[in-house]
């Protein structure tokens, strides 16, 4: 198994060989393009933008903070799609993504990786012009990251392949943070580091109760590779590393005590959520409702929807002069 | 190319310049207010 193009001779040949613009002749639906942009993962990636947006000291105007936002869902986008050219064949081999444009043969290959390239430039040129040319290089590296490391390099080789992609959802709170601040900070790393840290116990619980096509195709996710225990003591892992990155902001004075009684109580929460989970040993289809596997996916989201709404509320309120730093923060700052 | 096909075509087509019209008037006064917001802060 290959994921590279040059596993077939040409890029248009996809199931049975036929290409795709032979049996499709009429011109591929706006919609189908809308769609490569993945915009169901855009709304996280938006929403954690601006968060980073607003949680970020000092201010911007709303035009520039409105395009700071669509730059960063532009380039989400842009290497959505280039996610999808190079996939292609993987996809067509999967049910839950057999119908997706390029697999279902609604767009040729060839247009959606130059609809991917255009999006992806454009998103650097407004990001650079309109804002600044750090956040148009770190929207750069998110691209690279995510359509290149991640997607062509590292998603086909290792099964911590989630935990090195989950630094390409990490990118957007950074980069809206420092679209207002115009430089990089312990903050907006901390912010990085969180999602970082989130995504492996997210993904992997989703994974221990959804049987997913990966291993027909070649992907080596986790639990295929090295089994459902291992997948376990992963997540509990990265639970427990996860918790002190949450906490950090309050504690390096960043935040006010809204956001550090928030990160605590979320943490210990994950923390009793994964417990169970790690310390099961049910496996997937062998007739166990796996309900805490589908308790801690619901719960990670959650989490940390509540835990950006309480920075950008943290810093709401703190700038409103309504509330002071908390005893920690006072302590430190 | 049957009659359907090409009324299906001329939709498609339709439909895709519509958007695409849409998208070049929306960036043309997003980059108006762009410039107006950056010269308001200089």
């Amino acid at each position: 198994m290959s994921t590279s193009p040059s596993s077939t001779p040409d890029r248009a040949l996809l199931q049975g060989g036929e290409p795709v613009r032979a049996a499709q002749p009429l011109p591929a639906e706006w919609r189908d393009f809308f769609a490569l942009t993945k915009p169901r993962v855009m709304t996280l990636v938006i929403f954690t933008a601006i968060c980073g947006l607003l949680a970020a000291p000092g201010s911007i105007h709303p035009i520039l903070g409105f395009t700071a936002v669509l730059a960063i869902a532009m380039g989400a986008g842009g290497s959505a799609v280039l996610n999808q050219w190079w996939e292609a064949d993987l996809d067509a081999g999967m049910k839950r993504t057999a119908n997706r444009p390029l697999p279902g043969g609604r767009l040729h290959r060839d247009d959606a990786r130059d609809f991917g390239l255009f999006l992806s430039a454009a998103s650097l040129v407004l990001m650079g012009l309109a804002i600044g040319w750090l956040a148009a290089a770190l929207l750069l590296a998110a691209i690279i990251y995510y359509a290149v490391i991640y997607t062509m390099w590292l998603k086909p080789r290792t099964p911590q392949n989630i935990v090195i992609g989950g630094g390409a959802g990490a990118f957007p709170p950074l980069i809206g943070w420092v679209a207002v601040t115009g430089e990089v900070t312990a903050m907006p790393v901390l912010l990085f580091a969180i999602i970082f840290m989130w995504t492996p116990p997210h993904f992997w619980a989703l994974a221990l109760f959804v049987k997913t096509d990966y291993a027909k195709v070649g992907i080596p996710m986790l639990p295929v590779v090295a089994g459902e225990r291992t997948t376990r003591n992963h997540i509990w892992v990265y639970t427990l590393l996860l918790a002190p990155f949450t906490v950090a902001p309050w504690v390096i004075g960043g935040t006010s005590w809204i956001y550090g009684t928030t990160a605590v109580a979320l943490s210990l929460l994950f923390i009793a959520l994964a417990l169970p989970v790690a310390r099961r040993d049910a496996v997937m289809g062998a007739g166990d409702p796996m309900l805490e596997e589908i308790r801690l996916f619901k719960f990670s989201i959650v989490y940390l929807f509540v835990l950006f709404a309480a920075l950008v509320a943290d810093r709401v309120l703190e700038a409103q002069g309504l509330i002071g730093p908390g005893i920690l923060a006072g302590g430190i700052a | 190319m049957t009659p359907e096909e090409e009324a299906e075509l001329k939709r498609r087509q339709k439909s895709r310049n519509l958007v695409l019209a849409g998208t070049l008037i929306f960036f043309v006064v997003l980059f108006y207010l762009i410039t107006i917001a950056r010269l308001g802060s200089q």
